[in-house]
């Protein structure tokens, strides 16, 4: 009897039933949220990262201060910024044709998880850039190939090597920020926990929503570390 | 624009010592959860290197809790669960009453806690540069393993472990935006509050970014000072 009251105070099959489907779709919407972000993240930062070692001062300074004041300030105040603040202007939006999206909580906070992950993954990619050797450049120049060759085929391999462990990192702390999307009314795995909890009262779907976190995180670290060792395999003697 | 920064005045009508206020608010509670998480971090790095086997396996897990865990969720589930368990106790004692707990130390625990997760991979990090040779020495002269600790090895340990200590200091910073959520009136709190009073979300939410980006600006140079100064050895002589 007592075993069974512990089994209750952790999963209880009534709140269970109710929420835990909901717990699972709230979790497909983080998933989305962050792949998505993510990979458009990842276009614009190798924008920034080139913009960033371009021998161009205008870009570079551009790029440099864009990178300085999106990771100097928390995520949680660009959200509100552009969710709150550039959603302000409905008249201009509807002028230009976006207020579609800077209307919906769902674009704004994919377009400001985008932003962010941008300029932590453009720093991340200019390291691994600069990492490739000089000699490197040298021979493809001697080659004759073109600079968008050069970069695509030889300099995009070697530095993806480099950059995939920090690039894992931040799609972990990408995963870990999305919690956030639940203050701006989106029932992401956060914000239905949240929702069920202010409901029920009852705290164990939190520490539900915990292991569901701790799940993920720790699943795509070990894959992560897998993906890693084989990538670099050829570099290691056996 | 003029209006805009009268908004911003320190005198009556002005929001400007509110900001002020919420600004120090946040200074306070980030310098506050430091003397839990370094200590914390430092005594997980050393567990994690202990040749106890419980030892090593509890840092593990608290590193894989409280990194994985997203900030936000480690805040809401300590400080509800904290009220809760306050609760339970009570009434099991006879007294049922409701009980709320310090939105600040529930805040400063929880960013502690994350904190010295963090940390205590910087600190494994620094273990690792320190040759044996410091430790044959330190024993051939007979140094107690105290002092060995504290004159020997913490002093390079911090020189190392700084620049990965202030990249968490900088991640806290902008993590304590979320204390907002549990009605603690900090920077971003008091900013939502001058939102809802002014309507000028854009000027609130932008001011709020600038003043996280002057202390992450503040910070970098001050730890950047302080970089010097533990490597001051290392510099050659003009």
């Amino acid at each position: 009897m007592i075993l069974q009251d512990i089994a209750y105070f952790f999963v209880d099959p009534d709140l269970l039933q109710r929420y835990g489907w909901r717990m699972l779709a709230g979790l497909w919407v983080t998933a989305k949220l962050v792949a998505i972000a993510f990979t458009l993240g990842m276009l614009l930062a190798t924008v920034l990262a080139l913009g960033r070692l371009s021998s161009n001062p205008l870009l570079r300074h551009a790029s440099g201060f864009y990178i300085y004041c999106l990771r100097g300030s928390p995520l949680l105040a660009q959200l509100f910024l552009l969710y709150y603040g550039l959603g302000s202007f409905r008249e201009f939006w509807q002028d230009v044709g976006l207020w579609w999206l800077f209307r919906d909580a769902w674009y704004c906070t994919l377009l400001a998880f985008t932003l962010n992950t941008a300029a932590y993954q453009a720093e991340i990619l200019r390291g691994s850039f600069i990492a490739i050797g000089e000699g490197q450049r040298e021979a493809a120049r001697a080659l004759g190939l073109r600079p968008w060759v050069t970069f695509v085929k030889i300099i995009m391999p070697q530095s993806l090597m480099v950059a995939i462990g920090p690039l894992g990192n931040e799609l972990i702390l990408m995963i870990k920020a999305s919690a956030i999307a639940s203050l701006v009314t989106l029932y992401d795995l956060m914000g239905v926990t949240k929702l069920g909890f202010s409901r029920s009262f009852d705290f164990q779907i939190y520490l539900w929503a915990a292991v569901l976190y701790l799940l993920i995180v720790e699943t795509l670290r070990r894959v992560l570390r897998r993906l890693d060792a084989r990538l670099s395999r050829h570099l290691h003697d056996h | 624009m003029l209006e805009h920064l009268a908004l911003l005045s320190l005198a009556e009508g002005g929001w400007g010592l509110a900001l002020l206020a919420g600004a120090l608010m946040t200074l306070a509670l980030a310098l506050a959860c430091l003397p839990i998480g370094v200590p914390l971090g430092l005594a997980l790095a050393l567990a994690e290197r202990s040749r106890y086997r419980l030892l090593r396996s509890f840092a593990t897990l608290f590193g894989t809790v409280f990194r994985g865990l997203p900030e936000l969720l480690t805040l809401l589930i300590i400080y509800y669960g904290c009220q809760i368990a306050m609760q339970k106790l009570l009434s099991a004692a006879g007294h049922p009453q409701a009980v709320s707990i310090n939105a600040f130390a529930a805040a400063m625990v929880a960013f502690g806690l994350v904190f010295a997760a963090f940390s205590a991979q910087v600190w494994l990090a620094a273990f690792k540069t320190i040759g044996k040779g410091q430790y044959e020495g330190a024993a051939a002269l007979g140094l107690s393993r105290r002092i060995t600790f504290m004159r020997v090895l913490l002093p390079q340990l911090t020189r190392v472990a700084l620049p990965g200590l202030s990249n968490n200091w900088l991640s806290l910073l902008k993590d304590t935006s979320l204390v907002s959520t549990i009605s603690l009136v900090d920077l971003m709190r008091q900013t939502n509050l001058a939102v809802s009073a002014t309507k000028e979300p854009l000027f609130f939410y932008g001011v709020a970014c600038l003043v996280y980006l002057l202390f992450s600006a503040l910070s970098g140079r001050a730890l950047a000072f302080l970089e010097r100064y533990y490597s001051r050895h290392l510099r050659s002589v003009r």
